[in-house]
């Protein structure tokens, strides 16, 4: 696609736009560090000091020692021990545990022949709880290499996962995941409110008579917010790096190269929602709709995308937000190289040029054939 | 570069046949015909509602008419909208130029839409009878700028490509007298260059100073011509009272 003048000419009014409104500038870096900070600490304070109640058949001295290392970390709190296993449902309705570990009788002659294991019954009504829960107990038992099963108790069923965290440092894991889910949220917002911003003052019929082409427009417009949101990605992971020292173990650059891609296909959905709203509100509205509870919920932010209900999981394939976390997590906290996240790159690469083919195609259309009210 | 004369349609700059255009079951503009020559100002006159702005829409290839047919330089306004684009200016009834930039921002701006390039709009800027107070306030942004200023100036905005035919939607409402003279000057300016100018006003003193009127009411044009020959038709002293002669009169009818 060529460079025209009429595309230098919307990028620059768009950069223009952007300097022009310090206080909403001011707002879009703060945001996303507030959001981090507050979702953070939040999520890391809920992990200490998990309540476990016993039930311990075997009463041996390796069954102390699990429990006195269990009780020498700062994650887990024994609360109670019981005597049967009818005991541990009313332990969790009276909320005294949250989680029940159960110790078989024979464990320690098993633990000797190397077959010893030991069961972690969790509490499922805040799956939420019950996901970290399992999780630490998991690490904890590597780190102390006790072979454990975990099962989950009704209502909901969760599977156990490992979380790439040995440090047992939830911050760790769930702050790249908020960087992707706020820069999803970010740039979907800023799109789309910019060009509803102009059907709203009447400048987009001003623009629209003149000879400049439907991509020129949407181009011209994406670019300036590519080059923000970028910038706000730099911050917000300087950030989260130096409050909560989360490791970063792979290449920046590449962190840089995939943030680009990433924002591209995140500000195409604003660019969609913005072929059809024709005021901030609904474009603000629709953009939140579209973002908010996709990236929270079907991007393996809070639930691992593998467990999913299938139709739940196809879903998943149209939130950026979950290629972005495998292309963060991996690069921050494993050190993943290039080749492995070529898939992610691709899929989002994909996505973002569909999303924009479309509405340059529905813009042509509003152009050619519907009549707009106004 | 001086508009051609009207091709293709022995100089006629815009002919309207039968065009119409509903909005649901309510038909805002309904199977009106007529012609506006090359270079001449074609005043449109009409009350709140009659379908001045609808008709102007189609003309610039916003929306496309219901029914009928509508040429502008001799492009099909269903067809040729791209080219049309490219032939005219337009400077709708909303004033829609970017308050947050300033003055020379936004006629860069609208330059680049079309093409220019900086020193091309500088030049033209220069060139333009607005030049001094454009000049005076060209570090402003557009919010600041007195009413009667963001009106030349958008103006200024829609002949920066030298439009063949330029619309006007009401480019004067709601400032002064003086202000109105001022702009009706750049208007007579721009004709005598060659621009065809169509231009819809409330202002009845405003239809005087154009070349011929077409007087719409509810849709259809109740009457058109020169001023001169539409005040000895209905045998009035001035276009108000024809307007309001024309206008009362089929309102009577409608009461029928
Ligand atoms: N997009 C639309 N949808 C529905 N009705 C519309 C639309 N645009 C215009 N109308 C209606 O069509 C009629 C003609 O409107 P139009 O704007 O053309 O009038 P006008 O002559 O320009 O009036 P004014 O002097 O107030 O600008 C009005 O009744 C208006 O409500
Ligand atoms: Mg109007």
């Amino acid at each position: 696609m060529m460079i025209s003048g009429r595309l230098l000419a919307v990028m620059r009014k768009e950069f223009i736009h952007i300097i022009r409104d310090p206080r909403s500038l001011v707002l879009i870096f703060l945001w996303p560090v507030i959001m981090v900070l507050l979702y953070g600490t939040a999520i890391t304070f809920d992990i200490k000091e998990i309540r476990i109640g016993v039930l311990d058949f075997d009463h041996s001295r390796v069954s102390r020692e699990l429990l006195r290392d269990l009780t020498a970390s700062d994650y887990f709190r024994i609360s109670g021990y019981l005597d049967k296993r009818s005991e541990i449902d009313d332990g969790f309705l009276k909320g005294r545990f949250t989680a029940v570990l159960v110790i078989p009788a024979g464990f320690e002659k098993q633990k000797a022949l190397n077959t010893g294991r030991i069961q972690l019954i969790v509490d499922g009504s805040n799956s939420n709880t019950a996901t970290v829960v399992i999780q630490y107990f998991k690490s904890f038992c590597m780190l102390h290499q006790w072979e454990s099963g975990v099962a989950v108790s009704a209502p909901l069923s969760l599977h156990p996962r490992v979380w790439y965290n040995p440090d047992l440092k939830s911050a760790h894991f769930i702050v790249p995941g908020l960087i992707a889910v706020i820069l999803m949220m970010i740039c979907a917002q800023l799109t789309s409110i910019t060009l509803a911003r102009e059907w709203e003052t009447g400048t987009f019929e001003q623009i629209l008579v003149s000879p400049v082409l439907p991509h020129e427009i949407i181009l011209g417009k994406l670019a300036p917010y590519l080059l923000l949101s970028l910038s706000v990605s730099v911050v917000t992971l300087a950030f989260s790096v130096a409050v909560f020292k989360v490791p970063f173990r792979g290449s920046l650059l590449l962190l840089l190269v995939l943030s680009i891609v990433y924002i591209y296909a995140s500000l195409s959905i604003g660019v969609l929602i913005s072929t059809r709203a024709r005021t901030q509100q609904v474009a603000l509205l629709a953009s939140q709709i579209l973002t908010l509870l996709p990236s929270f919920l079907l991007s393996g932010f809070i639930f691992p995308v593998l467990y999913m209900p299938l139709v739940l999981k196809a879903v998943t394939y149209l939130v950026p937000a979950r290629y972005y976390l495998v292309i963060i997590r991996g690069i921050m906290l494993k050190g993943v190289g290039p080749g492995d996240l070529a898939q992610p790159c691709l899929l989002l690469v994909l996505f973002g040029t569909f999303l924009i083919a479309f509405s340059i195609h529905r813009f042509k259309t509003v152009l050619e054939k519907a009549p707009w009210a106004g | 570069m001086s508009p051609p004369a009207g091709r293709l349609q022995g100089g006629y700059s815009v002919v309207v046949e039968d065009l119409s255009r509903s909005f649901g079951d309510f038909c805002a503009v309904d199977r009106i015909s007529f012609q506006v020559k090359d270079g001449e100002i074609f005043g449109f006159l009409g009350a709140n509602g009659a379908g001045k702005t609808t008709t102007i829409r189609m003309l610039c290839g916003l929306i496309l008419p219901t029914s009928g047919r509508g040429l502008v330089e001799g492009l099909d306004i269903g067809k040729e909208a791209e080219e049309i684009r490219k032939i005219i200016g337009y400077m709708s009834q909303k004033f829609s130029l970017y308050e947050d930039l300033t003055v020379s921002e936004n006629l860069e701006f609208f330059g680049g839409l079309y093409g220019l390039s900086h020193a091309q709009v500088t030049r033209k800027v220069k060139e333009s009878a607005t030049a001094a107070d454009l000049e005076a306030f060209s570090g402003r942004r557009t919010r600041e700028i007195p009413l009667g200023l963001k009106q030349r100036l958008a103006l200024t905005c829609a002949v920066m490509h030298n439009p063949h035919v330029l619309f006007l939607d009401e480019p004067t409402a709601g400032v002064d007298p003086i202000s109105r003279r001022d702009f009706w000057a750049l208007i007579h300016e721009l004709a005598s260059g060659g621009t065809t100018v169509f231009v819809t006003t409330h202002y009845m003193d405003e239809a005087e100073y154009c070349n011929r009127l077409a007087v719409m009411h509810k849709g259809r044009i109740a009457a058109s011509g020169s001023p001169k020959s539409l005040k000895n038709r209905y045998q009035k002293g001035s276009i108000e009272e024809m307007f309001i002669g024309l206008v009362g009169r089929e309102r009577t009818a409608d009461d029928d």
